[in-house]
C-alpha cells in the first residue's frame, strides 16, 4: 500500500479518479457510452476526442521543461498552423481533394516545426531565456496568423479536413488515435532509447552534462522543434473542429493549460525528471475538469477561478514547507504514541 | 564596452556618454531604448511629416498611462529576479468590481481604495506563495491571473458602464501643460507621478536598494542580513497595487468595464519592461527605462495607425524589438561576466 501511494503518479491519478466519481454522482450520464452507427458516444469519449489538441501541446511542453525551459508560444503556433492550412485549402480549386487537405497539412505543420526550429535557435545558440525567447513568438505568432488569413476568420468546406478531428475510425474518434500515436511515438523514441535520460541530465545540470560529453546544445534545440511541431498539428486538429482559422481564438491559453498539465502529472518545472504518462493524467484531469465546470453550469468565462483554485492546491501539495509541516505533525503524533506507550 | 560602442556611437555628444557608460553599463539598455524611441519619432517625422505634433506627443502618455502604471510595477519584480502575469487580469477584475460597486451606489471615496486594496491583496497572495511555498512566479502569478479573470467574469459577464463624476473627471479634464496643445489628464499626472515615486523609492531608499540586492543574488542578500521575505512579499504587492490603480485608470480612460479588458496587457507590460533595459534575471534596470519602453510601445502603435496599416503588426513589430532587446541585453551580461 505505501509503495503505492509513494509512486509519483499516485496522486494525479487519484485525482482524475476523484473528479470522474464527482462527475459520475452528479450525473450518473457521464460514464454512459452509447453506439451509434459503430461510433461511441458519451462525455468519456468527448473528453478523450476534445483532450487531442491539449496532448499534442502538453507532449511537446513535458519535452521543453524537462530541459529547463518553457515554451510560451505554442498557441501561437498553433493559430500559425491552421491559419497557414486553412489558407491553403481556401485558395485552392478542390478543397474536398485528399491531395489538397495533405498538402495543407503537411505545409501547416512545416511551418509550425520552423517555428518551434526558431524558438530552439534562440534557446540554445543565442542562450536567451526560455520564456522570453518564447515570448516574442507568442507576441508575434498571432500578428502573422492574423497577417495570413488577411485578418478574418478563415472558413472552410472541406470533408477530409473535417474528418481530422471530427471523422470516427473503428469506432473512435480519429482525433484519438493522433494523440495516441503522439504519445507512443514520443515515449518510444524517449524512453527506449538514451534520449530521454540525456534530456533529464541536460535539465538536472547543464553544464555537467556538457562537460560529461552530452550534447546539450541539440537535445535542447530538439525538444524545442518537437514542441513547434507537435503544436502545428494541434493547430490541425483546433481548425478542423471548428472548420476555421481563429488566429485571436486559436489555442488561446493553451500553453498555460499544457503547462498546468505538465505539472499536474508530476513533472516539476525546474526541469530534469520528466513523466510522460504523468503528462497524459494531466491532460485528461484538466480536460476532465473543463467538463465539469461546464456541466455545472459556470459560464465558461469564469472557470478559469476554478483552474487557479485547482493550481494552488496542487503546488500547495509539491510545495517543500506545507511537506515539512506535514512530516512533522505526524512524527509529533507518532512520538506522543510512543511515549503514552512508555507510560502505560 | 567594444560591443556597445555601435549603439552609442551616433550620439553627438559620445566621448561624455562614454565615460558615463563605462561606470553605469546598466543604463546602456536604457539608452538603446531611448535611441531606438529617437530614431522612430524622426523617421516617423520625416515619413509623415506630422507625426511630432504636440496631440501625438501628449496622447502618448494619455493613451498608455494604465500600461505605465503597470509596467513601473512590473520592474519592482522583475528586478528582484521574478515575475507577475497576473497585471492584465488584475486590472480588469478590480476595474469589474469598482464599475459594479458604483454601479450600486457606493460613493467613490470607498470604491476608489477598495481597488486598490483588493489589487495589492492579490499581489500579496502571489507573494506569500513565491515566498512561503516556494512556488515559481510563473506559476503563482499564473494562478493570480486565472483566478483574477475567473472574478471579474463573476462580477458579470458583460460591460458594466462607469457614470461616476470622479472617475470620468480622471480622463475628461484635460490640462494646458504647456503653450500650443500639449494637454495632460489627471491620468497623466497619476501615471508620471507612479514612475516619480517608483524611481525615487528605488533610488533613494534602504527597500530600494535591497530589492537590487535581492535581485543581484538572493543568498548574498540574504546573508548580508537583508530583509529578503519583506522585500520580495512587497515587490509584489507593489505591482499589484499598481494593477489596481490601472484598474481605475483604465476605467476612467474607457469609462466602463468589461471583463475582457487587458487581455495580453502582461505581455505588452513584460515587453515594455525588457525592451526599458530591465533584466529579467533581475537585478538590473530601472523605472525611467520602462518608461522609454512604454513610450517604445506607444509610438509604435500611433505608427502603425498613421501607416493605417493592420494593428496585428503592433505585436509583430513588439516582437521583433523584444528580440532586438533581449539579443543586447545578452551581449551586456556575456561582457559583463566576462569581466
Amino acid at each position: 500500500m505505501k509503495t503505492i501511494v509513494q509512486h509519483r503518479l499516485f496522486w494525479p491519478i487519484a485525482a482524475l479518479i476523484v473528479l470522474i466519481i464527482v462527475n459520475t454522482i452528479a450525473r450518473p450520464s457521464f460514464i454512459s457510452i452509447t453506439v451509434q452507427n459503430g461510433q461511441l458516444y458519451g462525455p468519456l469519449i468527448d473528453i478523450l476526442r476534445n483532450s487531442a489538441p491539449l496532448m499534442l501541446v502538453a507532449l511537446g511542453m513535458t519535452l521543453v521543461i524537462a530541459t529547463r525551459g518553457i515554451d510560451l508560444s505554442v498557441g501561437a503556433i498553433m493559430a500559425v498552423s491552421g491559419a497557414v492550412a486553412l489558407t491553403i485549402i481556401q485558395g485552392s480549386s478542390d478543397p474536398n481533394g485528399l491531395g489538397t487537405v495533405l498538402i495543407a497539412i503537411v505545409a501547416g505543420v512545416l511551418v509550425a516545426l520552423v517555428l518551434g526550429v526558431w524558438n530552439g535557435f534562440l534557446v540554445s545558440v543565442v542562450g536567451i531565456q526560455p520564456i522570453i525567447a518564447t515570448l516574442v513568438l507568442m507576441l508575434a505568432g498571432r500578428g502573422i496568423a492574423l497577417l495570413i488569413t488577411g485578418g478574418f476568420i478563415t472558413t472552410i468546406n472541406s470533408e477530409p479536413y473535417r474528418f481530422m478531428a471530427q471523422g470516427y475510425v473503428f469506432g473512435f474518434p480519429f482525433a484519438l488515435y493522433v494523440s495516441v500515436a503522439a504519445v507512443v511515438v514520443v515515449s518510444l523514441i524517449e524512453r527506449r532509447t538514451a534520449l530521454g535520460v540525456l534530456t533529464e541530465a541536460v535539465g538536472i545540470n547543464p553544464e555537467a552534462s556538457r562537460l560529461a560529453g552530452v550534447r546539450s546544445r541539440g537535445i535542447i534545440w530538439a525538444a524545442y522543434a518537437v514542441s513547434g511541431l507537435l503544436a502545428g498539428l494541434a493547430g490541425i486538429l483546433y481548425s478542423s473542429n471548428i472548420m476555421a482559422a481563429d488566429a485571436n481564438a486559436a489555442g488561446l491559453y493553451i500553453e498555460l493549460d499544457a503547462i498546468l498539465a505538465v505539472v499536474l502529472g508530476g513533472t516539476s518545472l525546474m526541469g530534469g525528471k520528466f513523466s510522460l504518462a504523468g503528462t497524459v493524467v494531466g491532460v485528461f484531469t484538466i480536460q476532465t475538469l473543463k467538463s465539469t465546470i461546464t456541466f455545472l453550469g459556470v459560464p465558461p468565462a469564469v472557470s478559469p477561478l476554478f483552474l487557479a483554485i485547482v493550481v494552488v492546491i496542487v503546488v500547495l501539495v509539491q510545495s517543500q514547507r506545507l511537506r515539512d509541516v506535514s512530516n512533522r505533525i505526524s512524527q509529533s503524533l507518532r512520538n506522543r504514541r510512543a511515549n503514552s506507550e512508555v507510560a502505560s | 564596452m567594444t560591443m556597445t560602442k555601435p549603439a552609442v556611437a551616433p550620439n553627438p555628444v559620445a566621448s561624455a556618454v562614454q565615460k558615463f557608460l563605462s561606470r553605469r553599463g546598466s543604463w546602456v539598455p536604457v539608452f538603446a531604448a531611448l535611441l531606438i524611441l529617437i530614431i522612430m519619432f524622426v523617421g516617423a517625422q520625416a515619413y509623415f511629416g506630422n507625426f511630432l505634433t504636440p496631440r501625438v506627443i501628449s496622447s502618448l502618455l494619455l493613451d498608455n498611462a494604465y500600461l505605465l502604471i503597470l509596467a513601473v510595477g512590473m520592474t519592482f519584480v522583475i528586478l528582484t529576479g521574478g515575475i507577475d502575469l497576473s497585471v492584465g487580469a488584475v486590472m480588469a477584475f478590480t476595474g469589474m468590481l469598482g464599475a459594479s460597486l458604483l454601479r450600486d451606489g457606493s460613493p467613490v471615496t470607498v470604491v476608489v481604495p477598495v481597488m486598490l486594496l483588493v489589487g495589492a491583496a492579490l499581489g500579496l497572495g502571489v507573494g506569500i506563495l513565491v515566498q512561503y511555498f516556494g512556488v515559481q512566479p510563473f506559476i503563482a502569478s499564473l494562478a493570480a491571473m486565472f483566478a483574477a479573470r475567473g472574478l471579474a467574469f463573476m462580477v458579470s459577464l458583460s460591460s458594466i458602464r462607469v457614470e461616476e463624476p470622479a472617475i470620468l473627471w480622471l480622463q475628461g479634464t484635460r490640462i494646458q501643460a504647456a503653450p500650443g496643445s500639449w494637454f495632460i489628464t489627471p491620468t497623466g499626472i497619476l501615471a508620471l507621478l507612479v514612475v516619480v515615486i517608483g524611481t525615487l523609492v528605488l533610488a533613494y531608499t534602504r527597500f530600494g536598494r535591497t530589492i537590487y540586492a535581492i535581485g543581484g543574488n538572493e543568498q548574498s542578500a540574504r546573508l548580508m542580513g537583508l530583509p529578503v521575505v519583506r522585500t520580495k512579499l512587497l515587490a509584489y504587492t507593489i505591482s499589484g497595487l499598481c494593477a489596481g490603480l490601472a484598474g481605475v485608470v483604465f476605467t476612467a480612460y474607457t469609462g466602463a468595464s468589461y471583463p475582457l479588458n487587458g487581455i495580453g496587457t502582461e505581455l505588452d507590460t513584460i515587453a515594455a519592461v525588457v525592451i526599458g533595459g530591465t533584466l529579467l534575471t533581475g537585478g538590473s534596470g530601472y523605472v525611467l527605462g520602462s518608461m522609454i519602453g512604454v513610450f517604445v510601445y506607444g509610438a509604435i502603435k500611433s505608427v502603425i495607425s498613421f501607416l493605417g496599416a493592420e494593428q496585428s503588426w503592433t505585436r509583430i513589430t513588439i516582437g521583433g524589438l523584444l528580440l532586438v532587446f533581449v539579443v543586447v541585453q545578452r551581449v551586456i551580461v556575456a561582457r559583463s561576466s566576462r569581466r
